[in-house]
């Protein structure tokens, strides 16, 4: 197989996510969108780990790399969920739109 | 030799096709429980792409972490913060800044599209070798284990930062 078949599959999954990021309002659906670019990020990582074992058997640098980011992905999944909860808590919305405060 | 080559070819393009399309649904969908449904579609093709490349430890905790940990948790957000449960039309921005969006992630795509295409051509991944889950945890525990340490670190922050955060008081 071709590394490049999972680094495309990989671009397209950011591209997508990025899209959602940009173009969702509710901010649970942000951050389901942020999961997709960490997916695709993983998926990169892991070619790239199967492409350097390949090479050499006792490199495992990127799957070691992919469960770190699976681990962090957990973390800001735990803390974003309790910031939007927090903010429904106080404004009764998830609406992005409505966390206008800042703005002059 | 050939045949498992193909074998692997049909299967990535078959799980790709797969997984981009619930993507799509993911950000186009009108329904937040159907939008972790469809996230769920695609979590669990990218573990079987884990399990093409031969990765079987990150397949197996991506199914435990991600479809059994934080697409529950996607859940218990959606009910408390009591979304509308049935078709809601106010998930998105307008449509000028959807297009806006849309163009910002094709112009992105075409960018990282050019640059891969550039530098990878047709490089092979070589030969796949199963990459054995006592190897991982050798790698782990010898080259990477501060940063072990310090992933450790972060999740036990995380965890206090999200119960301080979400506690009632």
């Amino acid at each position: 197989m071709l590394v490049n078949q999972f680094l495309f599959l990989g671009a397209i999954l950011f591209c997508i996510g990025v899209y959602g990021v940009l173009a969702r309002r509710n901010l649970v659906l942000v951050l389901m969108s942020i999961e997709l670019i960490l997916n695709a990020v993983n998926i990169n990582l892991v070619a790239f780990g199967a492409m350097w074992h390949a090479a050499d058997p006792a490199n495992l640098s990127g799957q070691v790399f992919a469960l770190f980011v699976i681990a962090v992905a957990a973390a800001e999944v735990g803390v974003g969920l309790a910031l939007v909860l927090m903010i429904y808590r106080n404004r009764q919305s998830i609406d992005a739109d409505d966390v206008d405060l800042l703005k002059g | 030799m050939l045949a498992l080559l193909v074998a692997q070819n049909i299967a990535f393009y078959v799980i790709a096709a797969m997984i981009v399309f619930g993507a799509l649904r993911v950000v186009t969908c009108k329904n937040l429980v159907h939008a972790a449904l469809w996230l769920v579609l695609v979590l669990a093709g990218v573990a079987a792409q884990y399990i093409l490349l031969a990765a079987e430890f990150v397949a197996i905790t991506q199914v435990l972490v991600y479809l059994g940990a934080i697409v529950v948790l996607f859940l218990f957000g959606i009910m408390l913060t009591r979304a509308k449960t049935g078709t809601d039309l106010d998930l998105d921005h307008d449509n000028s800044k959807r297009i806006g969006a849309a163009v910002v992630g094709v112009l992105l795509f075409a960018l990282m599209g050019y640059a891969l295409w550039d530098q990878y051509r047709d490089d092979e991944i070589g030969n796949l070798v199963v990459q054995r889950t006592a190897e991982v945890s050798d790698s782990i525990f010898s080259t990477y284990l501060l940063p072990f340490e310090v992933i450790s670190v972060l999740l036990l922050a995380a965890l206090i930062g999200a119960i301080v955060l979400a506690r009632r008081d």
